[in-house]
């Protein structure tokens, strides 16, 4: 090893190590960016006032965004009566009863409609449900939110399907255990956590969507009391608030902006929680 | 790729036939050393049993040795009859040495006037030893099986010098020492053909897998594949 | 247990069985008689069919989409294929353990062993905790783990997992045992372990073992067929295989001069 040589590696290894940490930081820098910031601009409009009453009138001070937090709540909520049984249903078909060529042509399906624009749902729900009932809705709301969680669901279970051992099922079926009990008995039982997960990912992914919900669920300043009126949705109000003049308007923004944040890092958060390796397996 | 094991047989069964021709040669120097009365000759033939001996101890080791790697089939039927066949070599080194104690003891007492053929009984012996292990070497089962009834022959021959002996003795009292050596050469002989015979019956069950010893004479079967 | 009043001695009846995946035959024309109450092994060097052949006794080969079968079995005289027989109905007389031990990973090991039972309907707590027992004491297992029973079945060694697997098989109270290269996975002392365990099951269950062990085969089984290439080269009591068989092929594969 001559002199030259190993140094110069040596400045090699130390380049690339801090290249791959400063890159690093850049990918979290973001994160911390947006949280200090909302946490700075927001944190002070939080109040009980904030999570219960509803928009006061310019000039009035106080209210909040007790509606919209609500109205994102039922929204998910359809969106999962939708999505879930959907979504999983479509996996386990994709995975356990797989190899026919229409599999493909629904994976396919699946992972586009996965990039579809949201705005371009939002048109889509629109046309169909908005029109023909006459007025925006909550339900119309849902109904966006969950076609747009169902191939987002499909996909992550049947990759989670997909990652069962065979060998769990073949014992199963070896035992006499008729398919369909194996599915839901032992393959759905092993995978799901990771159901659960990709479930709950897809919620948080639809809880912050905004475009659609321009199409559809419209906004409310008050409370709204059926599914076939127009609902508000944090986001939607964050968007309100944050293009009007209004300073009281823009500080309720942030706060929203901030609770909208804490939902979706909550989730995260219980996710990882749910499935932590609560004992390891003996080799 | 060498294949050790078959190597290791091939190992086996070189040790045997050496085994084998010192044996062979035992015999042979015992004989003579009796019919031309030579005291030295006798000598060797006795110090030589040790290596023989040796030998026994030495391919039972190996043999173990080759059946803790479990072999199957035509391997594990060689190890078990080589096993056999050393034990069956073994002993006919020892009848050597008997014939050669007695050719020893005879050489130092003048010879009796009697005209034994006693090399025709050792010829047979040996030429049936000879064929066994000629038929272990080519797993030849129809020349193994052949061998057996030629140990009829020799039973006969043991008889017939043994009745000669006796009416000697009864006719010149005073030669039945020398008589009783003769005796006792020529039994150690016939010893030598059972032997050869149980070799014999080793290697059919080498090459068949038929266990013919303790039945009637069989000069008919089959070889099995491999062997 | 049902016996064939033709041949009570014989527990499968294999006649002409071909396998095919796609255009390829795996198994070619087999006939076999498997003994009722006896160990068969099934040896062979990789590829030569002896899974696939052990997995047409209980239909597990239907798994793979292109697979396809002719011929017929017969367990305990009844045809196995035939229209009016669901393969599930099979597999409750004709059980399997595998290469891998697989209990499964969100069961505790009572689960494991009455889930054949749960899942088809029993429902009685005395009939599966006897049968668990019965089940884990065939296996050899209930000394272990009797006092945990509800632990997590994968908290087992690797050993205790197969037979744990083992009594799961068991305790749907089938004929027929069919172990695929059980004990493979395993280290020797949990290897011996299995094979005393199969000499003693044999008592009451017929049993089919595929392995690549000759010694194993040469302990463990009553009867050998050696498969090559997919066909059957020969069949026979176990010490006649091992120590005169009767084909070439046999004898250059159990001597190692091939596979």
């Amino acid at each position: 090893m001559t002199a030259p040589n190993h140094s110069w590696r040596n400045f090699k290894n130390a380049f690339m190590q801090t290249l791959a940490c400063v890159c690093a930081i850049l990918v979290v820098a973001p994160l911390l960016l947006v949280f200090y910031h909302l946490i700075k601009e927001g944190f002070t409009s939080i109040n009980w006032a904030f999570f219960t009453q509803l928009p006061k009138p310019v000039g009035e001070p106080g209210g909040g965004m007790g509606n919209a937090i609500v109205g994102t709540f039922v929204l998910l909520a359809q969106a999962a009566v939708i999505g879930v049984p959907v979504g999983v249903l479509g996996g386990v078909f994709l995975s356990e009863y797989g190899g026919t060529k229409l599999n493909w042509w629904i994976r396919f399906a699946a992972d586009i409609l996965n990039g579809v624009p949201s705005i371009t749902w939002g048109i889509v729900v629109y046309a169909l449900l908005v029109v023909p009932m006459h007025g925006f809705s909550a339900l119309a709301g849902g109904v966006v939110l969950g076609m747009m969680m169902i191939p987002l669901v499909m996909r992550t279970t049947e990759e989670v399907l997909q990652l069962v051992p065979g060998g769990y099922r073949e014992a199963a079926l070896a035992l006499g255990i008729s398919k369909w009990k194996t599915i839901v008995q032992i393959v759905i039982r092993t995978a799901l956590k990771g159901i659960v997960t990709g479930v709950l990912l897809a919620l948080a992914r639809v809880a912050g969507e905004t475009a659609p919900l321009l199409f559809t669920a419209l906004g409310n300043q008050n409370w709204t009391h059926k599914l076939t009126e127009p609902i508000a949705a944090m986001p939607l109000q964050i968007f309100a608030y944050a293009i009007s003049p209004y300073d009281d308007w823009h500080r309720q923004a942030w706060a929203g902006a901030l609770v909208l944040l804490l939902l979706v890092f909550s989730i995260n958060i219980g996710v990882r929680f749910l499935t932590r390796d609560r004992f390891r397996q003996k080799v | 790729m060498d294949n050790h094991f078959e190597m290791g047989l091939d190992e086996l069964r070189q040790k045997l036939l050496t085994m084998a021709s010192h044996a062979e040669t035992a015999v042979n120097r015992a004989v003579q050393a009796l019919v031309q009365r030579d005291a030295g000759l006798a000598q060797q033939v006795k110090d030589d049993d040790r290596v023989i001996d040796q030998f026994e101890v030495e391919i039972d080791e190996f043999a173990i040795q080759l059946l803790t790697k479990a072999p199957l089939a035509t391997n594990l039927r060689l190890v078990t009859v080589a096993m056999k066949i050393s034990q069956n070599l073994e002993r006919i080194g020892d009848e050597a040495t008997k014939i050669a104690k007695r050719a020893r003891d005879l050489s130092q007492e003048p010879p009796i006037k009697l005209n034994l053929d006693l090399p025709r009984i050792a010829g047979l012996a040996l030429d049936m030893l000879k064929t066994a292990l000629d038929a272990f070497v080519n797993k030849d089962s129809a020349a193994a099986r052949a061998i057996i009834p030629r140990d009829k022959e020799v039973d006969a021959l043991n008889k017939q010098i043994h009745a000669v002996l006796v009416q000697h003795m009864e006719e010149n009292p005073e030669t039945i020492g020398r008589c009783l050596h003769w005796m006792v050469a020529s039994k150690s002989l016939e010893r030598i053909a059972d032997h050869a015979t149980n070799v014999a019956e080793d290697v059919v069950y080498l090459c068949e897998a038929q266990d013919i010893r303790h039945t009637g004479v069989k000069s008919q079967g089959s070889p099995s594949p491999g062997a | 247990m049902a016996t064939d009043p033709n041949n009570p001695a014989t527990a499968l009846t294999v006649r002409n069985l071909s396998v095919f995946f796609g255009k390829n035959a795996a198994v070619k024309s087999v006939s076999l008689d498997i003994a009722a109450c006896a160990v068969t092994a099934i040896i062979g060097p990789s590829g030569c069919g002896k899974s696939t052949f052990l997995r047409a006794l209980n239909r597990m080969h239907e798994l793979n989409p292109d697979a396809r079968m002719e011929g017929e079995i017969r367990l305990f005289g009844d045809d196995i294929y035939s229209r009016s027989v669901e393969s599930v109905a099979v597999r409750r007389r004709v059980g399997m353990v595998f290469q891998k031990s697989n209990p499964f990973p969100t069961m505790s090991i009572f689960e494991n062993v009455t889930v054949g039972l749960r899942l088809n309907g029993v429902r009685s707590k005395k009939v599966l905790a006897e049968r668990t027992e019965q089940s884990l004491r065939m296996s050899a297992l209930w000394d272990e783990v009797k006092d945990r029973l509800h632990a997590p079945a994968i908290s087992l060694s690797g050993g205790q997992q197969q037979r744990l697997c083992i009594a799961r098989a068991l305790a749907v109270q089938p004929e027929v045992l069919l172990m695929d290269e059980p004990a493979s996975a395993l280290d020797p002392l949990a290897t011996s372990k299995i094979e005393d365990l199969i000499l003693s099951l044999k008592k009451d269950y017929t049993i089919v073992i595929v392995t690549h062990n000759m010694q194993q085969a040469a302990r463990a089984s009553d009867f050998t067929a050696f498969f090559y290439l997919g066909e059957l080269v020969e069949f026979g009591p176990t010490t006649k295989i091992f120590t005169s068989p009767a084909q070439k092929r046999t004898e250059d594969y159990v001597t190692g001069r091939f596979g």
